[in-house]
């Protein structure tokens, strides 16, 4: 495949040359009968090529895809997608053979007169009227998709974890027993007191500082983002989930694992990804790839953004609780 | 006029010239210049992209102490894409193409003698110089130019100490588009007045080309956004040189807390996308309105819809000023606003649709003459219709959740603006080139052109959505980094091969372009067999336009291949025949 594009990548700057060689007989200027044909034609040949591509990379490149959501909120996402998708891929594919399809079908021959054709108010009320239906369809069920996601006010006994930013690092913060996160500003970090944790709030005193991410299945989590230098962006494909890291403000995102990080290994779209991996990985020598979410740096915040991440754990809640008390809380990590 | 037969010099008629169709030529031979250097840089991050790690000597040649033995530094890589995006955006895709286009069709084809303000013509250009080559001096500042992407989120835009590019390079960036704003807001504003006072004698609004009514309004979206741009530069010229906390706010950086206090910078994400999303469309628009020209003219027919194009460009226009929040749905703002921004944005998708069904319809029936520019302008229609539709993803504040920032995005809009702007800008040079220079292109030329090009920029973008829907962000320097994003690096060295091939295909547009204004066959008054004005004037240019008086006009611009006439097309100043009645 790469030699081919090379061999290709030769040939046209060598017909480049020639044809810029040819330049000084520049007689060749308006199209003629001759070239509304071989033109035609190409339109034709470029539709074909056009949906080659596009069978090609949805059959080639879908295993490179996100598996399905490991949130309950994000199989909505999908759904949404899904549909969203179709609806596009049909559009796309009825509206380019048409253009394609006429630009060959009435490419010009002399003599013949094109049709005067200016205007028509059934045609043009038909394809306002029909977008503005589906897209009045898509815009509800994306909004309340859109709600349903973003609203975690009702959430019961939810977990609340601050995610911390900063060049080029991620840090988190549990809420410990009394599930409130305690006051913090930039102007406390101090020392090992990284994320700037205010002690002299009771409610910090729980809190347990960590540098991994462990999330309980089944339980609602909602995230505080703080960041203490530039914008960031939290961002955790595999969950469906992103939200900005803002100096100065606190960010909110929830959602609710649905699946742990073991049942996402074995998972059929996991398994086939991950094979495709390694079998890259060992073409050059590389240690085989174990599968784990991560959560990633998505806004550009400086030289080492390409390279800013932190593991995501998903596991049952009971393991999640012995890993949480196995933590230090603020208190014992700033005695 | 009164200085007809006034004498010229060479300053005056080459340097200082005050002559709309000079000026159009000097717009475009910047953005010509401006366009090589934002394609070069791109294809030179597509070679990290590609084969990170990998040493190129033209690396090395090129970025002197920003690389190490021919593989570029990460903030370097930051720094191309940054200055990429801008010189794209807006010293190629605002100044050349609008510029270009503005400046030599508006008197043109509504029949004036030159804009309204000459002098004000020129100051507009010569700013729009000067921020060129102030962005250019820019690239070599000792720290890197600036690198904190096109948008310039601060703070690390702000904060030299977050990326050395937020130094002198930030600085010069932000007087270079200070002073490219100064240039764009004179224009516009020349376009708009001579547009609405200028028309001839019978060129009603509803007889204007639709490339008029797309510069015009174009014009207006530009007088309405630039200026928040402006301001929003000026607050962050005030924040990162006279200590104020306009964008910034409790920031601990290097080991040191800053005094910043109450900023934030969301207000700027706001301020910046209130000029960026209508630039959206400052950019594509009079992209569009050339392609309704050519799309007619090329078709033999007149434009369908003519009532609905003009009504969806104003409609465009209209909502591209109130959709900037679903640049910002993850931003953290409320998601209420979200729910809003989704709805307006959303709403655009229904004139955009109207218009790409308008073209296609156009070609339907049509006795289709393919010259360069008519493949370009079929071109555009694909790629609008190809990006557009995946802005019912990215619009879609809870779609956007999971693509935002990925490189979906980077897909999504190079197809809708980028490439559909681009081909635009080249229908444009083609269809027009005999207007500016008295000269044709070589056809052949155009057509390999075209075809590498088409076929470069679908191999680039179209493979390019699935590494964004793989969960890859863009603006990463490399994807070592995570053993998840192996399997992408294939598709980007396919990526980078189409973009090293479509960038050189712009060889021969060059080759074409600067050989045939010197020696490319003499063009005849009406090359094209077109309606419009401009193709009424003499080929060699005279100041004033219409060496006697000015045409007359009788219909509209589209009474191509009309019953009744002998002719496949019937000239804005034929008068109506007795009984004919106007379209």
């Amino acid at each position: 495949m790469t030699a081919l594009l090379y061999v290709l990548l030769a040939i046209v700057v060598a017909v480049a040359i020639w044809q810029i060689a040819s330049i000084f007989n520049l007689k060749g200027v308006i199209a003629t009968e001759k070239d509304n044909n071989t033109q035609g034609i190409l339109f034709a040949l470029f539709g074909i090529f056009f949906y080659g591509l596009m069978i090609f990379s949805f059959w080639k490149y879908s295993v490179i895809l996100l598996p399905e959501s490991a949130s309950a909120e994000g199989e909505k996402y999908d759904t949404l997608y899904l549909i969203t998708m179709l609806l596009i891929l049909v559009v796309q594919a009825i509206t380019q053979f048409l253009l394609f399809y006429f630009a060959f079908k009435y490419r010009g021959v002399k003599g013949r007169k094109a049709l005067f054709y200016a205007d028509s108010h059934k045609l043009e009320t038909i394809w306002t009227v029909v977008p503005a239906i589906v897209l009045a369809g898509l815009v509800l069920y994306g909004l309340t998709v859109w709600n349903d996601v973003m609203d975690s006010s009702d959430a019961e006994n939810p977990l609340i974890i601050e995610v911390y930013a900063k060049q080029f690092q991620w840090e988190a913060r549990y809420a410990g027993n009394d599930n409130e996160l305690g006051l913090a500003n930039v102007r406390n970090i101090k020392g090992i007191n990284t994320m700037g944790v205010d002690m002299t709030d009771k409610n910090a005193l729980d809190d347990i500082p960590t540098r991994e991410l462990h999330l309980p299945k089944g339980r609602k989590v909602i995230f505080k983002f703080r960041s203490q230098d530039v914008l960031h962006s939290a961002f955790m494909p595999h969950f469906r989930a992103q939200m900005n890291c803002v100096p100065g403000m606190v960010t909110e995102f929830a959602f609710t694992p649905s699946m742990t990080t073991d049942e996402m290994r074995v998972n059929e779209k996991t398994v086939a990804k991950v094979e495709g991996i390694n079998k890259i990985r060992a073409e050059k020598g590389e240690d085989p790839y174990v599968f784990d979410y991560l959560l990633l740096c998505n806004k550009i915040c400086g030289a080492s953004h390409y390279n800013m991440q932190m593991k995501i754990i998903v596991e049952e809640e009971d393991q999640f609780n012995t890993w949480l008390a196995s933590q230090k809380t603020m208190a014992q990590v700033v005695q | 006029m009164s200085d007809h037969h006034h004498k010229e010099t060479f300053i005056t008629k080459y340097v200082f010239s005050t002559d709309h169709k000079m000026i159009s030529k000097q717009y475009l031979v910047t953005g010509i210049f401006m366009g090589i250097i934002g394609v070069f840089m791109s294809m030179l991050f597509r070679l990290q992209i590609a084969w990170p790690e990998h040493s190129f000597s033209i690396i090395e040649a090129f970025l002197g102490h920003h690389q190490d033995g021919g593989v570029m530094s990460p903030d370097i890589y930051l720094a191309i894409v940054t200055i990429h995006g801008t010189i794209m955006v807006f010293f190629v895709l605002t100044a050349g193409l609008s510029g270009t286009f503005s400046n030599l069709l508006i008197p043109l084809q509504i029949g004036a003698r030159d804009m309204a303000s000459g002098f004000l013509n020129m100051v507009s250009y010569w700013l729009f110089f000067l921020s060129s080559v102030i962005m250019v001096i820019s690239l070599f500042v000792e720290a890197g130019p600036a690198s904190a992407g096109w948008t310039i989120y601060p703070p690390l835009s702000a904060l030299p100490q977050a990326i050395p590019g937020s130094g002198m390079g930030m600085t010069l960036w932000l007087v270079s588009m200070a002073i490219f704003i100064a240039s764009s807001l004179l224009g516009a504003l020349n376009y708009i007045v001579t547009v609405l006072n200028l028309r001839t004698v019978g060129m009603k609004m509803t007889r204007l080309p639709l490339t008029i009514w797309a510069f015009f309004v174009t014009a207006i979206i530009g007088v309405v956004s630039f200026p928040v741009l402006l301001s929003a530069a000026l607050l962050l010229i005030f924040d990162r040189s006279f200590g104020t906390s306009f964008y910034l706010s409790d920031i601990f950086i290097q080991g040191e807390v800053l005094h910043y206090q109450g900023g934030s910078p969301v207000l700027f994400e706001h301020l910046f996308w209130f000029l960026g999303h209508p630039e959206v469309y400052i950019v594509l628009l009079p992209a569009l309105g050339i392609t309704s020209e050519i799309i007619s003219t090329n078709s033999r027919k007149p434009i369908f819809g003519y009532r609905a194009m003009i009504g969806s460009i104003i409609a465009i226009a209209f909502l591209s000023t109130i959709v900037w929040g679903h640049h910002m749905f993850v931003s953290g703002m409320n998601p209420f606003l979200g729910s809003v921004f989704t709805f307006t944005t959303l709403l655009i998708a229904i004139p955009s649709a109207v218009k790409a069904f308008n073209y296609i319809t156009t070609l339907w029936k049509g006795n289709l003459q393919m010259n360069p520019a008519m493949l370009f302008s079929i071109g555009l229609v694909s790629t609008f219709i190809s990006g557009g539709l995946t802005g019912l993803v990215l619009g879609d504040s809870a779609l956007d959740i999971n693509v935002h920032d990925t490189y979906f995005v980077v897909a999504h809009f190079h197809l809708v603006m980028g490439v559909s702007a681009i081909y635009g800008m080249f229908a444009g040079v083609y269809h027009w080139f005999p207007k500016m220079f008295g000269r044709m292109m070589n056809k052949t030329l155009g057509y390999w052109h075209f075809w590498i090009t088409a076929v470069a920029a679908y191999g680039v973008f179209f493979p390019m959505h699935f590494i964004g829907l793989a969960g890859l962000p863009r603006r990463y320097y490399s994807n070592t980094a995570f053993p998840l994003f192996d399997d992408v690096a294939d598709i980007n060295i396919v990526i980078t091969l189409f973009a090293l091939l479509g960038g050189l295909a712009q060889i021969i547009f060059l080759a074409n372009f600067f050989i045939s204004i010197y020696k490319g066959k003499k063009s005849e008054q009406n090359p094209w067999k077109s309606n419009t004005l401009e193709w009424t004037t003499p080929v060699e240019h005279v100041h004033g336009n219409w060496p006697g008086e000015l045409p007359t006009v009788h219909r509209w611009a589209y009474d191509y291949s009309k019953p009744g006439h002998d002719d496949d097309f019937v000239s804005q100043i034929t008068p109506l025949k007795e009984g004919e009645e106007e379209s």
